[in-house]
């Protein structure tokens, strides 16, 4: 059966059976913890990985390993099919216009990185202003403070409400002659917010500011389509996508790519090299520099496939209502309160306890078999935004269900009768 | 949750709630701010030395119910103590929050201390237990300075 996001209930309903029934596909899942079973609620930090995922790693290894784009020989032209094959389905799965526009990085961050140093400094100049919001993970607020303080910029930041909501009369506020890229994050890894980003990708296009998008979040989550946000840039990561760690994707628009600089140089970024001058690759090849993590190319491919035959609309709705039941159960519970209020939220319930410091409901949790995240979750400015140090976060996936949910309630009520 | 009570005693659920000699001390002759960068945890010990002994102790900041009652804990325990005194017993317990006392002869000497036996089984949470103590370290070696568990 299609599933789509206008189905009717039943329909869902029918849906969410074939989903529960994907949890078997993670072998990570079917262990104990400190004598209980694990629920893993850790999402956000890293998704676990299907055997389909792990089988095609290994199958790489077992029978194609060979380096890529420069053999002749029988193995490397296989490797090379397999990996340029996952350029490919990248390119349907967030519906860019061309491959070429797909390059494979580490992972967000250094998708990131990529387009600070070799955009940012092409382009800003002293008294340029960049813009963030007020929810950045650290990955997307600390490469542009060094790009800003080598070109002498200013990053400014788009302020946000008590429910975790950015202010957008503020942000088109800010927007001015001097703007030169809106650098966003899709959906929050503290706070659950999902931005609205097309709208205010359209903002910025009006005034012909362009805008890179931390879709880390986002894209495991929600069906994502580069070319309807029409987002300049966007960068997300194999591991929290269900593929594996070490690989992850920047997208962004060809003009740009073709204008820009390399990003890290040496070998598979050229076109001919002598010690006077080097002519580089077209891209997306000119910011590939060096043999990639191409074991996980292929397992982000195989990760992608895996997605694809259950459809993250579908996901979407299912954890849509993960989340309500969680915010429902949790937020009854006295002494508890939800950090993250947005209207529009994704699979994060980051939560504090009156008197108890997060780091404790960890460890209670866990001794559940409960697996959190607590800390800043390194996003200490949004931390500091609501005047507390960290809270815990519990992130699901479509292979949770509402048994755990349960179970992380149970869980919660111990730490309040051992700490409280 | 048998280790969680172990973990969880209830000394160390008291100091957690009503800690001990949690103030700032006007007439400090060291005061160190210690940190854990991972969890936020940050506290600032306070020592007053009299000829190379511990007159008066006394931390501020704040962090999770380990790291706030190993504080205080500490603080209860060293007043009037000798810099050697102090340190011997940061050895004892670091010993004992990594598991590696000897249950016989070092839980005398460490007294309440001993109350921080169970961190041993949560590897994750012994730099919440030490941060106090490192810091306290630096305050009888240093002068004003900050130090991180990290």
């Amino acid at each position: 059966m299609e599933i789509s996001a206008t189905m009717s209930v039943p329909e869902i309903q029918q849906q969410r059976v074939s989903i529960a029934g994907c949890r078997h596909h993670f072998p990570v899942l079917r262990q104990w913890v400190n004598g209980k079973p694990l629920v893993y609620f850790d999402n956000a930090a890293t998704s676990q990985k299907p055997q389909v995922v792990i089988d095609a790693m290994m199958k790489y290894y077992e029978s194609e390993n060979s380096n890529i784009h420069r053999g002749v020989h029988y193995l490397s032209e296989r490797a090379t099919q397999a990996y340029e094959g996952v350029r490919v389905k990248v390119k349907q799965f967030i519906n860019a216009g061309h491959q070429r526009e797909i390059i494979f990085v580490r992972g967000t961050t250094e998708g990131i990185n990529l387009v600070a140093h070799s955009y940012g400094r092409r382009n800003l100049k002293e008294g340029d202003e960049v813009l963030v919001s007020a929810m950045e993970h650290h990955s997307n607020i600390v490469p542009w403070q060094i790009l800003c303080e080598e070109q002498r910029a200013t990053l400014r930041v788009i302020p946000m409400n008590d429910r975790g909501e950015l202010l957008l009369d503020e942000y088109e506020r800010m927007m001015g002659k001097r703007t030169k890229l809106v650098a966003l994050v899709h959906v929050s890894n503290a706070l659950g917010t999902i931005n609205p980003v097309k709208q205010m990708i359209a903002s910025a296009h009006a005034r012909g500011v362009p805008v890179l998008i931390d879709g880390a979040q986002a894209v495991p989550h929600m069906k994502v389509d580069v070319r309807e946000l029409d987002c300049d840039f966007y960068a997300f990561s194999s591991h929290k996508l269900f593929g594996p760690t070490g690989v992850g994707i920047l997208y962004g628009k060809t003009h740009l790519l073709e204008a820009m600089p390399p990003y890290q140089s040496g070998g598979d970024m050229i076109k001919s090299v002598t010690f006077e001058k080097t002519l580089y690759n077209d891209i997306p090849y000119k910011f590939e520099a060096g043999t990639p993590n191409i074991g996980g190319g292929i397992g982000l491919g195989a990760a992608i496939d895996y997605i694809n035959q259950i459809d993250l609309n579908a996901i979407a709705v299912f954890e849509h209502e993960l989340l309500r039941y969680a915010t429902e159960k949790v937020s009854a519970i006295g002494g508890v309160h939800i950090i993250g209020n947005a209207k529009e939220k994704a699979s994060v319930l980051s939560f504090v306890i009156d008197g108890i410091h997060p780091h404790d409901i960890g460890t209670i949790l866990d001794a559940e078999g409960i697996a959190i995240r607590t800390g800043h979750h390194c996003a200490q400015p949004v931390m500091l935004r609501f005047g507390i140090p960290a809270t815990a976060r519990a992130s699901f996936a479509f292979y949770n269900t509402k048994d755990e949910i349960d179970a992380l309630v149970r869980g919660i009520h111990k730490v309040i009768e051992v700490l409280g | 949750m048998s280790a969680i009570r172990e973990l969880y005693q209830q000394i160390i659920l008291d100091h957690n709630k009503s800690p001990r000699n949690f103030r700032k001390m006007e007439n400090a002759t060291r005061k160190v701010d210690g940190y854990n960068p991972l969890c936020g945890d940050h506290y600032t010990i306070f020592l007053r030395m009299e000829n190379g002994v511990i007159s008066d102790i006394s931390f501020d900041g704040a962090g999770c119910a380990i790291s706030k009652a190993s504080a205080s804990v500490m603080s209860s325990m060293l007043k009037g103590k000798s810099k050697t005194e102090a340190e011997a017993l940061f050895r004892d317990f670091h010993r004992l929050v990594t598991g590696g006392a000897d249950q016989e002869e070092s839980l005398d000497r460490l007294g309440k201390l001993a109350a921080f036996a169970g961190v041993s089984e949560f590897p994750a949470r012994v730099k919440c237990a030490s941060l106090a103590w490192h810091t306290l370290h630096a305050a009888l070696n240093s002068e004003d300075t900050s130090v991180s568990t990290e």
